[in-house]
């Protein structure tokens, strides 16, 4: 991921860019995908907003992926064991998060009339 | 000749060319990597677009846990990790932990778990962000530029405030802290007094790049001042305010993430924290408007002092409330035509979700027709009625939010009110001197009778007297709502 800020301003420095409209592209992504975030949850029903909440909390747990890279890279014994219990709280949000929600989806049923 | 220099100059050549041929493989790598994050990005949105309607929402949802294991497989390529020992410690014992949390929790636990999931999230956030710190300050001893240690001080504060705040949510929701306010003097002084302080930290870092030494303990008082700030902003609120509190809480959390992907320019974890910090914040605002609060004394509400115990007592003290029996209540149940339950948290508290259900089904059977007024703050979470009910296996299309059932009390005969006290409470909408004047409520009094199953006389927790409970029609049946939900049944069988 660092990589990938690299390659970033590799690619800023040889077009010319400022270093500034880097951290800006960020801004650009956080906020459109803030407007597609409250596009889509405004049309979610008071019915399912209490798996809505735990659904979003399993997709935050996508620090994962930064606590995957902390765990694994061998930084310092420091950074891998603050690592390592990153990797084991947000795995707990993710799978406990994504279970939870489909366990509580599946209760939610249509009236059948006999 | 030349041409044969030249030739040999080419052959020279060749070697790096092996070299760029080499950053190519680490070109491909990335470019995998990046497609697996935005193929990530893509699932997640699609996935929360599937929570718009009840039957895409489990097809939504695993849409969503592909997309976490695309982005999982993806990270897990990465150049920079050389051990995976940890990871895969971390990786099973979560994963152990987190399905055995959720095929064993009961599901009247679901505010604790989502408290407690919001302390989980913002924990590993903070953590990334501390070993990322660590990582460029102490051990390659640079300076922190401006742009990642701003991104990096939202994300610790965040994280941190939320850790604790969670955490503390969790204590009020387990029992294992008291749900009532917890105040003391000079409480708003303290907590603007380390709000400003932390801030002057955050400004510090970001403004004054230096070495380890003075750099780094300001940079862990700032965490540690986040931790504190998260327990002192959530003891003052009560339990009737924990809607808004969890869903602040799954906000920050989600902006925690969406630092850290600042942090590490990783657009993922921006876009996966946008999602979840937008959810949460909308989340806040309708409970909000729900409780007839502004946004700014919901954000800041906390600070204030509590709601005044002392409410409009006066007009209704001098009447007195009607009691009924479980037969009068069975019999008026029994030959209803229409009767529309409102379960509150006292539902939830005796677990008595499963005895409604049995009760609305056996009033169907004799040929009445039941519905189930929700209120968007019953309960301690948003949409916390409808979970509970839906494990009752009553179905979703008789749950009907507050705009589509108000309409429809003056024609029920009965409105059963369970666990249910300030959402019914008339004196939102007629009594300006009240202290929930202008919440939005359901409309129980307008009901043709109102029965309320009611554990004892202690008001709801803004300690208001309810207008309701004073009405004519309106009678009180005294107990534990599910042992009085079994007796109701028992008795109706009887009929």
């Amino acid at each position: 991921m660092i990589l990938c800020s690299w390659n970033l301003s590799l690619l800023a420095a040889e077009h010319g860019v400022s270093a500034l409209s880097i951290p800006f592209l960020r801004f650009y992504v956080f906020v459109l995908a803030g407007f597609v975030g409250f596009q889509i949850i405004t049309k979610v029903p008071a019915l399912l907003h209490t798996p809505l909440m735990s659904a979003t909390n399993a997709i935050s747990g996508i620090s994962l992926v930064g606590s995957l890279v902390a765990a694994g890279a061998r930084f310092s014994t420091y950074s891998t064991i603050l690592g390592f219990i990153a990797v084991t709280a947000a795995t707990i949000n993710v799978v406990g998060g994504f279970m939870i929600t489909d366990r509580m989806l599946k209760m939610f049923k249509r009236y059948e009339r006999n | 000749m030349p041409q044969l220099a030249d030739f040999a100059a080419g052959l020279l050549a060749a070697t790096p060319a092996a070299e760029a041929a080499a950053t190519g493989n680490t070109g491909l790598r990335e470019l995998f990597i990046q497609t697996a994050y935005l193929a990530a990005s893509v699932l997640f949105i699609l996935g929360l677009r599937g929570l718009t309607a009840p039957d895409k929402a489990r097809h939504g949802m695993r849409l969503a846990a592909a997309g976490m294991l695309v982005a999982i497989i993806g990270t897990l390529v990465d150049y920079q990790i050389v051990t995976y020992i940890w990871i895969f410690i971390g990786l099973v014992i979560g994963s152990a932990i987190g399905a055995a949390i959720s095929i064993w929790m009961p599901m009247t636990a679901v505010p604790q778990r989502t408290a407690i999931s919001h302390a989980f999230g913002a924990l590993a956030a903070t953590l990334v962000g501390i070993s990322h710190y660590d990582h460029i300050v102490r051990i390659k001893e640079e300076l922190v530029t401006r742009d990642v240690m701003a991104a990096l001080g939202f994300e610790v504060m965040f994280g941190a405030l939320t850790i604790t705040g969670s955490l503390m949510a969790f204590g009020k929701l387990q029992e294992l802290l008291p749900s009532e306010p917890i105040t003391y003097p000079y409480q708003n002084q303290t907590n603007v007094a380390l709000f400003i302080a932390a801030v002057l930290m955050f400004g510090y870092l970001v403004i004054v790049p230096s070495d380890w030494g003075t750099h780094g303990t300001v940079f862990y008082l700032m965490v540690l001042v986040g931790l504190a700030v998260g327990v002192l902003i959530v003891i003052p609120i009560g339990g009737a305010d924990m809607p808004v509190v969890i869903s602040l809480l799954n906000s920050y959390a989600g902006l925690a993430a969406s630092a850290t992907g600042f942090a590490l320019g990783n657009n993922v974890l921006i876009i996966a924290g946008a999602l979840d910090g937008a959810s949460g914040f909308i989340l806040s605002i309708l409970m909000s408007k729900a409780m007839n609060r502004s946004f700014a004394n919901v954000l800041f509400g906390a600070f204030g002092t509590p709601v005044e115990s002392e409410g409009g007592a006066g007009g209704t003290t001098g009447a007195a409330v009607r009691s009924v029996s479980v037969e009068d209540a069975a019999a008026q149940l029994a030959y209803a035509n229409e009767v529309v339950v409102v379960p509150g948290y006292g539902m939830a508290v005796a677990q008595a979700q499963h005895q409604v259900e049995e009760l609305a089904e056996l009033i169907e059977k004799r040929g009445g027709e039941v519905k189930f007024a929700i209120h968007p703050v019953a309960g301690r979470m948003p949409g916390h009625m409808n979970v509970l009910l839906a494990e009752a296996n009553v179905p979703y299309d008789k749950l009907l939010e507050m705009d589509e059932i108000n309409d429809q009390f003056p024609r029920a005969d009965v409105a059963l009110v369970i666990g249910a006290n300030d959402v019914v409470n008339p004196a939102a909408r007629n009594d300006p001197s009240s202290p929930i004047h202008g919440m939005p409520i359901l409309n129980a009094d307008q009901a043709k009778s109102i029965i309320v199953l009611k554990r004892s006389m202690r008001p709801g927790f803004a300690g208001i007297e309810n207008a309701l409970f004073y009405d004519p029609k309106c009678a009180l049946l005294f107990g534990d709502a599910k042992s009085s939900l079994t007796k109701l049944v028992a008795e109706i069988k009887t009929l």
